[in-house]
């Protein structure tokens, strides 16, 4: 395979015609203004003698951090630096610049590269209009089916130039420009008293731009979040909480599979009755008739369902293996009250309590039971009460499926706050902040 | 289709028309501006040297546009306040005249239409004014005065004695694209698109050293 040499681009080189130094001009007759970065003359490149258009002072001079010459392929597209600009805007007595780059190509025309604080966006101008819209209450711009938030509005102003430009560019002039953000992507609009145009900014890291263009070293750490800068969490919280809905659905689907397969059958049912006596040495405890629990291992729950009002009872009970003697010791409190007051009605506390017991073998089994009411109360009617005991073999339990619940929510709330701290940051530097 | 032509008043070459409806051409080898007076040729002027502006369209370049094959003929060079811009005299296969213009290589075809409704006299032509045309609406996002700067090749109007001309640009949503030319009376309209370079399969074009 043979390998052709690369033609060098051709470059015209002219003299200026204040200093005498050389100025190259590698735009090809789509030139309208160059700058000789001897004597900072900006030239009128559509006149043979390159007029002096305007001589410009500059605190600092600025080196691009792409050489203008420079070339490099963007979409498929081969593009050659050949001007760049460093603009200015004030906002709060804080003066920021940032710099433009101006791409070529013979064929297909111009691309803009702008850079502040090692972030960088690739622009086009657009030909289509943007519609304005509102989002909420603040203004928007729609284009292409997307919305575009607006971020900012400002002066910028150009302090610097080198380089090529196809408009008439000077150092001191500036626009007003509005930013509207979709990220990755932002909307810019420039307005002149001539005219109004609109770009499309699409945010590129910058080792793609330096990949692009073949640059040495690393490219320049971003600092901050900028405008449009995808949020690195961006697509990631609806994924997980699409995520989440998935578990979810799947723990669903398990939980109510195991309620079909756990037979929640009824062991044992039978009712009593009871009366506290005033005297405190009257044994309560009885012990129920034996019943069976079949199956592998699992769950036992207990009910008690009383008929007490505005009452209290405390149940000691324990579910005992008629043939082994083991004992497994458990009590609960049943209260229910209710009654009238300013606030209207009120109910606390219900006639009903349960208790699930993990791990049962099976086997023969009876309950002991001592209920306990208040002994103080001089109440003679109160202080008695029916109750109804039930033992339900096999349950399904519901502590699982909330564990599981909450350990799945962990992901996608952990991203959605990083998220909204990101968001937080990005909008803080927009005429949003809120705080100011 | 049999071709037009003739012999240049001025230096006896023969010139060929490539669009039947051309009414002014220019002489490849004087560069003198011819007018068809009937079957006649008749100069009323000389193309001064074309300025700097470059477009990789030339005479002789063919494309595609909405799958009709067109070839470009003819050229007239603007120059306003902001800069150049070209405007391409092509036509298709079919002998329908387009205009391929090339605006610091931005490309828009556009062809001449009947206005649906009035257009408003130059006085009224600002910016952000609405301008309908068919069912599009436009807006107007530059007026402009222009000079003419050159011409070459075959054109369906005289262009040669225009001085001055007012321009409106028109734009909506959806990068359709359209000019109000005021040099005539009444305004002539042009509806179009803004298209790709890569979208028009251009052949023929121009060739830039290193690139």
């Amino acid at each position: 395979m043979s390998t052709q040499p690369r033609p060098m681009p051709k470059v015209r080189s002219l003299a200026c015609p204040n200093c005498g130094g050389t100025v190259e001009v590698r735009g090809l007759g789509r030139t309208l203004t160059v700058v000789c970065i001897q004597c900072l003359s900006v030239l009128d490149a559509t006149t043979p003698s390159l007029q002096v258009i305007q001589q410009f002072r500059a605190k600092e001079r600025f080196r691009p951090l792409i050489p203008l010459g420079v070339r490099g392929k963007l979409n498929g597209i081969l593009y050659e630096v050949i001007g760049m600009q460093v603009r200015q805007m004030t906002a709060d007595g804080v003066a920021y610049h940032w710099s433009e780059y101006v791409l070529f190509n013979p064929y297909r025309g111009f691309r803009y590269l702008t850079e502040y604080n090692g972030h960088w966006n690739v622009v086009s101008i657009l030909q289509a209009l943007p519609q304005a819209a509102t989002r909420g209450i603040r203004p928007a711009a729609l284009y292409m089916g997307a919305t575009y938030r607006r971020f900012q509005g400002y002066q910028a102003a150009t302090i610097y130039v080198m380089g090529e430009f196809p408009w008439r560019v000077q150092v001191g002039e500036s626009v007003q420009c509005d930013d509207f953000i979709a990220p990755p992507r932002m909307l810019s609009r420039e307005q002149t008293s001539d005219e109004t145009v609109w770009s499309l900014g699409e945010y590129t890291p910058g080792a793609v731009i330096w990949q692009s263009f073949g640059l040495k070293g690393k490219p320049p750490i971003p600092a901050g979040v900028f405008a449009n800068q995808p949020s690195p969490a961006g697509g990631q919280i609806g994924a997980a909480w699409k995520r989440f809905l998935v578990w979810l659905a799947v723990l669903i689907f398990i939980q109510f599979t195991a309620m079909l397969f756990h037979a929640g059958k009824t062991a044992f049912s039978q009712r009593y009755s009871f009366t506290q006596q005033t005297a405190g040495t009257h044994e309560n405890s009885f012990v129920t008739d034996v019943f069976e629990l079949s199956g592998r291992i699992s769950d036992v729950e207990v009910k008690v369902n009383t008929d007490l009002d505005n009452n209290w009872a405390y149940f000691n009970l324990a579910l005992i293996n008629a043939d082994t003697a083991d004992a497994y010791d458990f009590s609960r409190q049943v209260s229910y009250y209710h009654g009238r007051d300013s606030d209207g009605t009120w109910t606390e506390g219900g006639s009903k309590a349960s208790a699930v017991l993990p791990s049962i073998p099976a086997g023969r089994y009876y309950l002991r039971i001592e209920p306990e009411m208040d002994t103080a109360a001089a109440r003679s009617t109160a202080n008695s009460m029916r109750y109804q005991i039930q033992v339900i073999r096999d349950v399904t339990t519901w502590s699982f499926f909330f564990i599981g619940v909450v350990l799945l929510l962990i992901p996608p709330i952990w991203k959605t706050v990083r998220g909204g701290s990101f968001e937080q940051k990005r909008w803080a530097e927009s005429d949003y902040s809120g705080g100011g | 289709m049999s071709r037009p032509a003739g012999n240049c008043p001025n230096c006896g070459a023969p010139v060929e028309f490539q669009f039947s409806s051309a009414v002014q051409t220019t002489c490849p080898y004087c560069h003198s501006i011819l007018v068809r007076q009937d079957v006649d040729l008749k100069k009323v002027g000389e193309v001064a040297d074309l300025p700097p502006e470059i477009s990789p369209i030339q005479l002789l370049t063919e494309g595609i546009y909405k799958n009709k094959s067109f070839r470009a003929v003819g050229r007239i060079i603007y120059q306003y306040e902001l800069g150049y811009w070209n405007e391409w005299h092509c036509v298709t296969q079919q002998g329908e005249s387009l205009w391929l213009s090339d605006a610091m290589a931005e490309y828009a075809v556009s062809a001449l239409v009947k206005p649906t409704k009035p257009l408003p006299d130059p006085g009224n032509a600002y910016r952000g004014a609405r301008i309908e045309w068919n069912a599009a609406t436009f807006e107007i996002t530059s007026v402009n005065r222009a000079r003419y700067l050159g011409v070459e090749g075959e054109l369906p109007f005289e262009y040669w004695d225009k001085s001055e001309m007012v321009f409106a640009d028109l734009r909506n949503n959806s990068a359709q694209f359209g000019t109000i030319d005021y040099s005539e009376s009444p305004p002539l309209l042009f509806i179009g698109e803004f298209v790709s370079f890569d979208s028009l399969g251009l052949r023929n074009i121009r060739e830039f050293e290193g690139w």
